[in-house]
């Protein structure tokens, strides 16, 4: 009873700060009430649509008195955000119509009003779509985060070319991921056998060196990263004055991927070290003088001795520092220009800036399944048992 | 206790006053209007007024609004989004008589310039967005229209443009050798759509990408690009007050227009509906044109446009509505933007990571 207790606190914040936002947000990405909630009736009168020619009066006359209801109740906006989310270009017709409509006396028909306004009204697929957008529960936010979209008649299709966006920039994440990762191993793995085979006062030093950066503010490193870095930077202008590069033909290093992945694996470099260090420090330095002593070179001492001794330490620092490059936000939004930009950056485009939550929802979802089924394959791989954190 | 209710009792008042925050787009700018209508409104009413930044936009209006947490009082926008705030419930409808009437006694209706009044917004000033370039980059051979911002091989060097497609394809069908009065009939078109993203894929690796009206008269004083898209009165002010050599290209500029409106929801709502009727009457328009080269929305005050404040430079040439700047301009249709914004997003984002 009592360890329960002691943990209760910690649980219930956690629950409180992380399960339940969690939820809430993968909610969202599947259900959304505001069109099946503004349009009812049309909704009912469209569930009887034939799905082929333009509806009826009564679906017209009904649709435009709910719209002039959501334009008085001010969520006409909302609704038009929503069912172009689905189709685009629908927004337009949808407040174009209503525009026109309010300033005009009662029309004798609302389906001629309405199609003369916009003639998007009179085609099949803007009734799919309005039908679809007033779906509760609904797929779609996941089709649309794997670049695939429902077809009017039902089926899945891929997006046009040039609006997929996703999938390029997921792979393009992973890859980014993979690379600074490796980057990280082949920067920390000799840094981490230095403090571990130092005498103590230089590797506290050296542990030190790795501490403060990783103490200091993220912003403060990735801003010093465009001091350095940037077209009229410390290294260009060092360059340029040594002659290395003429004055107009100075490097780009800022503002696009190698930004992004220079700023990255420095800042992710801590991650990767200090697992290493724990480990390393538990490794006798004799084993290396054993394998000597017995004919082994060092390189053979390294990969047969050393190396299988170090992998649980390697293993913790890859999946820690890949699992935090993955959905890392703030350097690639701030150094990555646009080449250098990942898919937490779309994330917080759609969470800030089109509010399509369930969009940014989806994403998330789509990202929190990929890293789980990295973490099952690593686990069926190296072992998850077998892995050190420090 | 009792030591401190006289403090507090001193500091009643000025705790109680009234205020509002006033969203703007910073720089020079918001110096420029701090200094013609916020003080004066301030000394005038003593309602305080607190400054913010944006970059435009109607996210973050949407989400106080839809969170309702509504903390601004007053924005400062562009047309397209007060226009579609506005369908969208974002914004407080605008008191028809809250407006005073013009310099010459016009009533408010009249004196506005056709088209500046919306539904939820009152039109301020004029401003355009233009190209501007480094004197001294280009000493010889001058670019002059908006072609040649386009052309690479007789103007080398990086591009400025702000991260948004609005503009940008204007610019774009412009220089493809659009005319003016069939840009955005094209635009409309998947074709001319398309044409637009070819025009600016000829440039795009050189484009550096800016967001805030502050960065490209620093960019270009920076040498991190030779030639930038800007808001005419920031590169003007760059001009006039730090003596930068910046050249501005009139040609294909985009006027548009600011509006000013109330966020629906508020929490200051009688103090922001008194400063809109203040900041939008003909002397807080004409006050503004003496800090930075924007003019006014009301047609009685075209006449009063006078000096720079501190330099004494003539603001009529440097108008972004003088007749010889508007010759080869286009007027930003902000219906069409309007509608057609979310979907321009997108493909904008989808061609950016392209």
């Amino acid at each position: 009873m009592r360890p329960a207790l002691l943990v209760l606190p910690l649980a219930a914040f956690i629950l409180v700060t992380f399960v339940a936002p969690l939820a809430v947000m993968l909610g969202r990405s599947l259900y959304d009430p505001l069109v099946a909630d503004a349009l009812p009736e049309t909704l009912r009168l469209l569930r009887q649509w034939d799905g082929e020619r333009t509806p009826s009066e009564p679906v017209f006359e009904t649709m435009a008195g709910e719209l002039l209801k959501a334009r008085r109740e001010r969520t006409l906006g909302r609704i038009a955000t929503r069912v172009n989310r689905v189709q685009a270009g629908l927004r337009s017709a949808l407040l174009k119509s209503v525009r026109k409509l309010r300033s005009a006396p009662r029309p004798d028909s609302w389906r001629e009003a309405m199609i003369a306004v916009d003639p998007k009204w009179a085609e099949a697929r803007t009734w799919h779509a309005i039908r679809r957008a007033g779906e509760r529960f609904t797929l779609r936010h996941y089709l649309h985060a794997l670049d695939l979209d429902q077809a009017p008649g039902g089926g899945i299709i891929r997006q046009p070319p040039d609006l997929r966006i996703y999938l390029p920039l997921l792979q393009r994440t992973l890859a980014v991921s993979l690379g600074i990762t490796l980057l990280c191993l082949l920067l920390g793995y000799p840094i981490a056998y230095l403090i571990a085979n130092a005498p103590p006062r230089r590797a506290n030093l050296l542990l030190l060196l790795v501490l403060v950066p990783f103490w200091t503010s993220l912003l403060v490193r990735t801003t010093s990263w465009i001091v350095l870095l940037q077209t009229q930077g410390v290294i260009n202008d060092l360059l340029a004055a040594v002659g290395l590069i003429a004055e107009d033909q100075r490097i780009s290093m800022i503002y696009n991927m190698t930004g992004t992945v220079v700023a990255m694996t420095h800042v992710l470099l801590p991650f990767m070290v200090l697992p290493l260090y724990s480990v390393m420090r538990t490794i006798p330095p004799l084993y290396m003088s054993a394998a000597a002593s017995l004919g082994a070179n060092f390189l053979q001492a390294f990969r047969r001795v050393y190396w299988p001794q170090t992998l649980p330490g390697v293993a913790a620092g890859s999946l820690l520092v890949f699992i935090l490059a993955i959905g890392y936000f703030i350097t690639p939004a701030l150094v990555g220009g646009q080449s250098g930009q990942l898919i937490s950056n779309m994330v917080a485009y759609h969470m800030q800036q089109s509010l399509n939550w369930g969009l940014a929802a989806a994403l998330g979802g789509v990202l929190l399944g990929g890293v789980f089924l990295l973490y099952l394959v690593f686990n069926r791989l190296v072992g998850v048992d077998r892995m050190r954190l420090g | 206790m009792l030591l401190l209710s006289p403090i507090l009792a001193g500091g009643g008042p000025l705790a109680l006053a009234e205020s509002l925050t006033m969203v703007s787009w910073g720089g020079s700018y918001a110096r420029a209007c701090e200094k013609a209508f916020y003080e004066p409104f301030t000394e005038e009413t003593g309602i305080e007024v607190r400054e913010e930044d944006y970059n435009g936009g109607l996210a973050q209006i949407r989400a106080q609004v839809e969170t309702g947490n509504v903390h601004w009082d007053v924005v400062d926008m562009n047309m397209a989004d007060a226009v579609r705030g506005c369908d969208e419930g974002l914004l407080e409808p605008i008191v028809p008589g809250d407006l005073a009437p013009g310099a010459d006694g016009t009533p408010a209706g009249e004196d506005f310039f056709p088209g500046s009044l919306t539904e939820c917004g009152v039109g301020t000033l004029f401003y355009s967005t233009i190209y501007a370039y480094n004197l001294e980059k280009f000493a010889e051979v001058k670019p002059s229209t908006i072609g040649d911002f386009f052309d690479l091989e007789k103007f080398p060097g990086r591009r400025g443009m702000r991260r948004t497609p609005q503009v940008n394809l204007e610019f774009a069908l412009m220089a493809d050798g659009v005319p003016l009065d069939q840009v955005y009939a094209i635009l409309d078109t998947q074709e001319g759509l398309d044409r637009a993203f070819r025009k600016l894929d000829s440039i795009k690796d050189r484009i550096v990408w800016w967001e805030a009206g502050a960065q490209p008269p620093q960019m270009l004083a920076d040498g991190e690009v030779a030639m930038t898209t800007a808001y005419n009165g920031r590169i003007f002010n760059a001009q006039v007050l730090e003596n930068q050599p910046f050249a501005i290209v009139w040609d294909g500029q985009l006027l548009d227009m600011g509006q000013l409106v109330i966020v629906a929801g508020s929490p200051n709502l009688q103090a922001a509906r008194q400063f809109l009727s203040f900041a939008s009457t003909v002397r807080s328009m004409v006050a503004v044109g003496r800090y930075i080269s924007y003019s006014p929305a009301r047609q009685s005050g075209t006449a009063l446009i006078s000096t720079h404040l501190e330099t004494g430079v003539d603001m009529k040439p440097h108008m972004p509505t003088a007749p010889e700047n508007v010759a080869g301009g286009l007027q930003y249709d902000w219906e069409w933007w309007s509608d057609h914004i979310d979907e321009m997003n997108l493909r904008f984002i989808a061609w950016l990571l392209r």
